[in-house]
Order: structure tokens, then sequence, then C-alpha cells
């Protein structure tokens, strides 16, 4: 019997103390009639399973019950309904879009075999942390440690296939046999890479990857065997495909789209290739390894190897980290910063909310008090409290996952390249988990405030109080709400304020070029055919002559690699006689330069300015004294204060003889430093040497409109060669413009999440005040009955909200400044108390307080004192 | 829902009383569960067929615990149409003679 007491426990509360009494007596006398122990058993073990039945079927009723009453109840405030849902709407979307990025490059584990036993391999030098590894050093450290059960290499690659009779490019990687086997995956058809195809002298064999296997193979599984010619970086083959990797697997980043084999010749491992760092080495720990053990066993081998090659590892270290925490600081911290950005939001949309649910529960204490006092129980009021906020949270909330599945391609500037991962996060179950859950908890959370705040129940004193009960505690409560509101849009206001400036900052940079006007491209001549230099020669000035004569044209050249595109190295040591520094085979901190080949007309092209001598023209040949133009770092470091014009320096492998000095570019990237540059004539290299760098990359400069030019470039560069690809044609504003896409897009996503702060705190202002007009219409018709002037009454209203909004503004900005210090690194510059954010931010919040001001007031001033003191 | 309209047409009952009236007019095939019967009666009450009577039962039937139901003027009229709608039924099965014939 008690047991079944204890089952009733079940039924809502309101039911069971209505019924419960009876349900008890009723069983009593069941068990009473029963004759024997067996039979009541029976009846008990009947008993208990349909209560447990039907507790659930009643709370059903309740809830439908419940829902009936709040669509009617809403359906009377539609205003309030439609707020509530929009605040909820805007916090959860925000944090879910967060979420769903930070989680996707963050939390979540890496989509391989034990991802937790990946580490990544890197070597270091003073002051570089992580440069890639050289063929011969990763054998020997792999060779002489025992913490690795498998490790491999990779480079990025690039092959270009004739499909549909054009050539076409595609982004891959080439991958030693054992990369596979220590990610863990297996290919979705075919084979995956055995160490007799990663051998010297094997034959070529290709795995595509699953987009390239659907869109240029139709996705036809008959594909494995076919043999397909290839044109890679530097040299052509015959590629057979072997197999095709799964859908989501993305090695070593997103856009690769083929692997081929590493196949390193022997004198891939000679002395001098150990400072050929080119490499990105992963390893998969053995089971009770750790990261740190195999971190310190990689030290000691290094060390040795340091004393076997003093010259060529001089200041050569070893890293292992943790794939999954291989990445930029900068990447995390701007993750970080979104991440909190977001839950900034969601707070203010919280409080906003709790603030809202306050008032209603006011505007609703003397219904509330009612209900109770005709006997609904504190139990049933609280329910359906809880239930009205639940499903305003609730559909807050879908309408937020909506907005950030909305949002995802937008976010996916912010996943970093470097991840072998997909290139952009998706709204999965996880994410969408994350949001019910955080959807539940606003829900249950401020749906909890009113309720415990209007002590449902107990509260008959409502009912005698009228509309007078404002209560003086809840004030405080809902001024202390509003004050945080004010608060965290202001640290989000400054924090959206300074990443504006650092943006504006960068993209006032000068890049040493002018980036407009400028139409681009890539022409992917192919080695060996065109190893030879007088090959190149040929085709650049067949090329260069024809794109001249083209109407618009004012310049046009070749060189390398261009600026700020997606190669951005190429250093090379320099050897000046007489500087110690720059002295030998191997690069040092303060003795290097970035190697680029160039034709005539490159620097008209960009209008890099010529400072000093001459630049390329097309005399200086093979034949001829080998040249340079440097820029003017260069000439600064090697010889400062005296005229370069003339000198003499080691570069390349050649003797180099100075001819002009142009101004420095910033090839590296707006944000960061970029070594000095050596500009080299094209053709003064030997054959097939360092075809590399053999100028590829066409930049025009036009007259008109860069893109409407490309397609008679096109037909020029397939005149001269048809079987050519040619690649990222576009404008070279766009190029650069790419650079600072992640970071526009993380000002845009912060600016938003700032607006929305703004927008949510105006809203709370007015809320608080709208209410406490209405609260105390009858006392300012009093006091105007009094003779209160209009004046006193605005400065009633108003002299609360401006000690809110100091307050409010005082503590966000001294919250905002400390976030600015956090993210100093991200600011590229702008101090964390740059005068013109916090400004901005303090006119916005001012603006914010006037707005939300506006509408109490002048309803206030409105108040008509007679009917004010009648109405209660 | 129809059992209980049906228990209640003659007479107030208590909530025992139902499950007995309701076991006996079937012989004992349909036996209401407590917890049935009390979510059964609570809808009802909302929806206005049955009422908690004021007055109580005489004296000596009444026993202070119990409470007592009355079918309302609205349970009545529902539990003569649902009576009227079962009648029509079995007239149209009877027509195709799938329904035993009037004893």
């Amino acid at each position: 019997m008690r047991s079944y007491r204890l089952l009733l426990h079940l039924y809502p509360a309101s039911f069971r103390h209505e019924y419960g009494e009876e349900m008890a007596a009723i069983l009593a006398r069941r068990l009473a009639d029963a004759s024997n122990p067996v039979a009541r058993a029976i009846v008990g073990i009947a008993a208990a399973v349909e209560t447990i039945g039907n507790a659930a079927l009643v709370h059903l009723d309740l809830l439908r019950q419940d829902l009936r009453y709040i669509v009617r109840t809403l359906r009377r405030s539609p205003g309030f309904a439609a707020m509530a849902v929009a605040i909820v709407a805007l916090g959860i979307g925000a944090t879910t879009a967060a979420f769903s990025v930070t989680d996707f490059v963050l939390i979540r584990p890496l989509p391989y075999r034990e991802p937790e036993r990946l580490v990544q391999l890197w070597e270091t030098t003073p002051g570089y942390s992580g440069m890639e590894l050289s063929a011969p050093n990763f054998r020997d450290w792999i060779a002489a440690s025992r913490s690795f059960e498998s490790a491999g290499v990779s480079h990025s690659e690039a092959l270009t296939i004739v499909t549909g009779g054009e050539p076409h490019r595609f982004q891959g990687a080439a991958i030693s046999a054992g990369v596979l086997p220590t990610l863990g995956v297996t290919p979705l058809l075919g084979r995956a890479f055995t160490e007799a195809d990663d051998t010297a002298g094997a034959a070529g064999t290709v795995m595509l990857g699953y987009r390239l296997w659907q869109t240029e193979f139709g996705g036809d599984p008959a594909v494995i065997g076919r043999r397909i010619d290839g044109q890679m970086d530097i040299e052509a083959d015959t590629f057979t495909i072997v197999g095709v990797m799964p859908r989501d697997f993305h090695y070593p980043t997103a856009s690769a789209d083929f692997w081929v084999t590493t196949r390193f010749r022997p004198d891939d491992y000679v002395p001098l290739e150990r400072s050929n760092n080119w490499l990105d080495g992963i390893a998969r720990l053995r089971p009770g390894v750790t990261v740190d053990q195999a971190h310190a066993e990689a030290q000691v081998i290094m060390a040795r190897l340091r004393e076997q090659y003093p010259k060529e590892n001089k200041d050569t270290g070893a890293r292992v980290v943790s794939m999954r925490e291989d990445l930029s600081a900068r990447s995390v911290m701007l993750l970080e910063a979104l991440s909190a950005a977001a839950a900034c939001v969601l707070l203010i949309a919280c409080m906003n909310l709790a603030n809202l649910l306050l008032a209603r529960g006011l505007e609703r204490r003397r219904e509330l008090a009612v209900r109770t006092a005709i006997g609904a129980g504190r139990e049933r009021v609280v329910r359906q409290l809880l239930t009205e906020s639940l499903v305003l949270a609730g559909v807050g909330g879908a309408i937020g996952i909506a907005l950030a599945i909305a949002a995802v391609p937008l976010l996916s500037q912010l996943v970093p390249q470097t991840l072998p991962i997909a290139a952009s996060p998706s709204i999965d179950g996880r994410v969408i988990g994350v949001a019910l859950l955080l959807t539940l908890v606003t829900g249950v959370a401020f749906g909890m405030a009113p309720i415990l705040r209007s002590g449902a129940g107990r509260d008959l004193a409502a009912l005698r109080d009228g509309a007078r009960a404002g209560g003086g505690r809840r004030e405080h409560l809902r001024s202390a709400l509003v004050l945080g509101e004010i608060a965290a849009s202001v640290v989000l206001l400054v924090s959206a304020g300074l990443l504006i400036r650092a943006l504006l900052a960068i993209q006032g940079t000068n890049p040493g070029f002018d980036v407009d006007h400028v139409l681009t491209m890539r022409v992917e001549l192919p080695i060996p055919e065109y190893a030879p230099v007088p090959m190149r020669q040929a085709f650049y000035d067949r090329v260069l002559q024809q794109v001249r004569a083209l109407p618009g044209v004012r310049a046009a050249g070749f060189i390398s690699y261009l600026p700020i595109s997606r190669f951005r190295g190429g250093i090379w040591p320099v050897k000046v006689k007489g500087d110690t520094e720059a002295a030998g085979d191997v690069r040092g901190a303060n003795n290097v330069a970035a190697l680029r080949f160039v034709t005539p007309g490159y620097f008209a092209a960009l209008r890099i300015p010529l400072l000093r001598g001459r630049d390329i023209d097309d005399g200086d040949t093979r034949q001829r004294p080998f040249v340079a133009v440097v820029s003017e770092s260069f000439a600064k470091r090697y010889w400062p204060g005296e005229d370069p014009i003339g000198r003499h320096f080691d570069f390349a492998f050649e003797d180099r003889t100075v001819v002009g000095v142009v101004g420095d570019v910033k090839f590296r990237g707006l944000e960061r430093q970029s070594e000095p540059q050596a500009y080299l004539s094209a053709p003064q290299v030997k054959d097939n040497w360092i075809t590399g760098y053999a100028p590829r990359a066409l930049a025009i400069r036009v007259s008109g409109a860069p893109l409407g030019l490309a397609p008679e470039v096109r037909a020029v560069v397939h005149g001269a060669a048809p079987k050519v690809a040619i690649t990222e044609v576009q404008t070279l504003a766009d190029m650069v413009d790419l650079d600072t896409a992640s970071r526009s897009t993380q000002v845009r996503v912060l600016g938003a999440f700032a607006a929305i702060a703004f927008v949510l705190a105006a809203v709370g202002i007015h809320g608080l005040l709208s209410f406490a007009v209405s609260q105390r219409t009858q006392e300012i018709g009093v006091r105007m009955a009094l003779g209160a002037q209009p004046r006193d009454v605005v400065r009633m209203i108003v002299a609360g909200a401006i000690r809110l909004g100091v307050m409010g503004l005082v503590l966000g900005i001294a919250l905002a400044y400390v976030a600015a210090r956090s993210m100093e690194a991200l600011l590229a510059g702008v101090k964390p108390h740059d005068f013109e954010a916090f400004g901005a931010a303090v006119a916005l919040t001012a603006v914010m307080l006037i707005v939300g001001t506006l509408v109490p007031t002048v309803r206030a001033l409105r108040i008509d004192p007679i009917s004010a003191i009648r109405c209660d | 829902m129809f059992h209980v309209l049906v228990a209640l047409a003659d007479e107030d009952r208590h909530g025992y009383a139902i499950i007995q009236d309701v076991a006996e007019r079937t012989g004992g095939q349909i036996r209401l569960s407590a917890g049935t019967l009390y979510r059964t009666i609570q809808r009802m009450l909302e929806e206005g067929l049955i009422v908690e009577p004021r007055e109580r039962p005489a004296p000596e039937d009444d026993d202070e615990r119990r409470r007592y139901y009355r079918i309302t003027a609205l349970g009545t009229s529902l539990a003569k149409a649902e009576a009227r709608r079962l009648a029509e039924l079995v007239k149209m099965a009877r027509a195709r003679g799938i329904a035993p014939e009037r004893a």
C-alpha cells in the first residue's frame, strides 16, 4: 500500500491531491476483496503497471490543456510572444552558429581512427616553431624513433589532366605509403598505395578524391585500373588509378582532389637536402606513448642529427604536436573571440527574456493570484508558466537553428585551411543537440525566474494590492538585468569596433604595388616539355607581345609567383662577399631573400616603383651577365648607405649583379613581415634547374575592367601552347582581398553580434522603463495633479535610465578593455585602448539610451492626471 | 467514457461504485482501473459532462472521504447521442446479416 502511494507521485500533484486518496481507497478494497496472497499480488502488480502508463497520459492531458491555454493567452499579447521568440531566436542562432564552427575546428575529434594518437611532426629553427620536414631528416628521425607505430609525409602537388578536350588542373598531394595506414583510412574503392608504389622509379599511381571521381569520372566504379596521362608540377607521367577515397576524407587539406606517391629518389636524400624543408609529416603514436614522450625522444634524435650534419642541420630542432592541436594561435583565438561574443549575445538575450517574463509575471500577478485563489494549485500555475516559457523558447530555438544553418556558408570562412577536415562545417545532430539543450536551459531558467519571483500561490496579497504592486526588490533585479545588458553590449560594440579598425588598418596597408586594374592568371607550363629555357623564352616572348597588342593593355609580365598568392615561400640564402652572416649555403635569420624570376614588364604591370637603376629588360639573356633587381630592404640590408647598383651577390646557384632597386612588396600578406626580395631575369638560369620557379604567373595591367580581357588572353596563351592549363584567372584586387577574407568575415560576424546586442539592450531599456511608467501611472498622475511640470516627469523617468546607462557603460568599458587586451594579437597593431572604438561604443550607447527612453517618456507625459488617479 | 456516463445515468455514484457498476453491467469484462477511471473523470469534469454535486447523499450512505459524481444535462445528451449512434451501427450491421438478431 505504501509503495502504491509512492507510485502515485508519478501523477501530477494536482491530480494526486484530487484523486490520490480515492485511488488508494479503491486499491485497498480490491486487495481486501482478493481471496488469497497470489490474487493480492496480481492486483498489486496490475495497479502498479497501470499507474505508470496512466500517469504519463495524465501528464499529456495537462500539457495539452496548458498548450491550449498558452496559445490563447499568447494570442492576446502577440507583441510579447513575437518579442520573446525573436530574442530567443537571435540568442540561440548566434550561439549555434558560433558553436558549429568552434566545435568543428577545435572540439570535435578528427575523422580518423583513434585520432588522439595522431601527431604532426615539425622541424624547428630559432624563431620558427613549425617548419616543414626535409626528406632525409624525416627518414632518419622515423628510423631512430621507437614512439611511432607508423608515419608518413606529404607535400602539395598539382595535376593537369585533359578531360573533355580541355586541360584541367587539380590540387592534390603526393603522399608516402605510410600516410593512409597512419591515418587509419581505407579507400572507398580499390586499394591504398603500397611501399612498391612509393619507391623511386615505380610506375605512376593515383588515388582519386570523391569529388574528382564524381565530377571528372562520373562516379564510375570501373575507373580502377584506368590509366591517365597527367602533368604534375615538374614532371609528366602516366598514372594508373588504384583507388578512390571516401567522400569525407580530406588530407592534408579540404582542397585535395587526388593523391599520388612521393617516389623519393636517392638525390632527395643527399646532405644538402636536409635544409630543404618541404614535407608535412604525420605519425601515429604507439599505444601508451604520450605526445610529450615522443617530443622528448625527438629532441635526442635531432641532437644526434645536428652532430652528424652540423652545417645542414645547424640550429635545427624537432617538435611533435597532437594533430588536433596543430592550429595557429590566431585561428584558436579568433574562434575563442567568436564563441565569447556568441555567449555574450546569448547572455543578453537571456537577460532580456528574463526581464520580459518578469514584467509579464508582474502584469499577470493578479491573474495568477485569482487562479490560485479559485483553486489552481501552485504546482499547476508553475507548470503552466514553465510550459509557456518552454514553448516560447522552443519556437525561438527552432528559428535560431534555422538562422544558424543559413549562416554556415559565411562562417566557413572562419575554418582554417590547414586542418585535414572539410572546408565548411555542417549543422548536424551534434550541433542541433547542443542548440536544443541551450534552448531547454534558456526556457527553464528564464521561465523559473518570474515564478520564483512571483511566489505564485501564496501571494494573495497581490489580489488586494491592485495594480500598484511593483515591488522594490523586483525593480532592482530588473534594473540589474538591464545594466548587465548594457555592459555586455558595450563589450561587443567595443570589440567589433576594434576589429573593424584593425581590418581597416590592414586593408589600408600599402602592399607595395597597385592592386587595381590588374588581370592575373597562372599558365601551368608543363615540365619537362618546357624545362629548356629557350622553350619558355619563346613562349613568353610570343604571349607578351600579343597580349601587349590587345586593346586596353598597358603593361604585362610574368613572374614565378605573384605576391599574396597561394605560394608565399621561396626563401633562399644570399651570399655576399665580406658579410659573415651571409656567407654559406644555409638559410639563417638574416641572410635570406625571396627568389622570383620575372620577365620585362612585370614591375610596370604591378606598378612596383623602380627606385634606382633599371628594370630587367629583353637584353638580360643567358648570354649576358646575370643580373638582379632587388627590393629596397635587400639593398639596405647588404649595402647600407651605399649605392647598390653594380654590386654582386651569390643567389640561386649563380653570381648576380644588381642593376636596379624596386620598392618592397608584402608578398607574404598584408599582416605579415616579408623577407627582402630579389628578382632575377627569367632566362638567366640553367636548363631544367629549379623549374618550380619558372615564371608561370601572368599579370596584365589594363585600362578597363580586368576580367573582360580574360577570353582574349586565354586565346593568346592557347595559341602559343595549346595543351597548357590556365588556372586562377582573377583580378589582383580579388586575390589580395582573399587575404583578408577570414578577417572581414570575423568583423561581419562580430558586427552582427554587436548589432543584435545593441538592439536587445535598447529593447531591454525600453521594456524596463515602459513597465515602470505603466506601474507608476497613478503616482505620476498624482504628482502632475499636485503641480509637477512635464520637466519633472521627464527627469523622473530619464534619471533612472541615465543612471543605468552610466553604470552599464563604466562596467562595460572596463570589461571591454580586458577583452581587448586578451585579443590584442588579433588587432593588427590597433591598441586595445583605441579611442575611436571606445568613443564609438559610448556614442552608440547614448543612442541606445535615447531610443530606449523615448517612447516611455512620451507615454509618461501623455498621462492624464484625472483618469490616472481614478483608474484603480 | 460512455460506460461512466451510463453508470451515472440513474444515480450519483462515487469512484468505486462506478467501477463496480461497469463491471456488473459488462459481466466482469470491463474492469476499470483506478487511474483510468480518474483520468476519465477529470476530463469529463473539464468538459462539463459530469459535476461533483454540493449536496451529499443520505447520511447513512455517506462516506466522508468519498467524492460523488453526477451526470449533467450535457452528459446525458451526449450519452443519448452515443447510444443512438451505436444503435444505428448495429442496425446497419444487422441489415447485412453480420450482427445477431434482436433477442
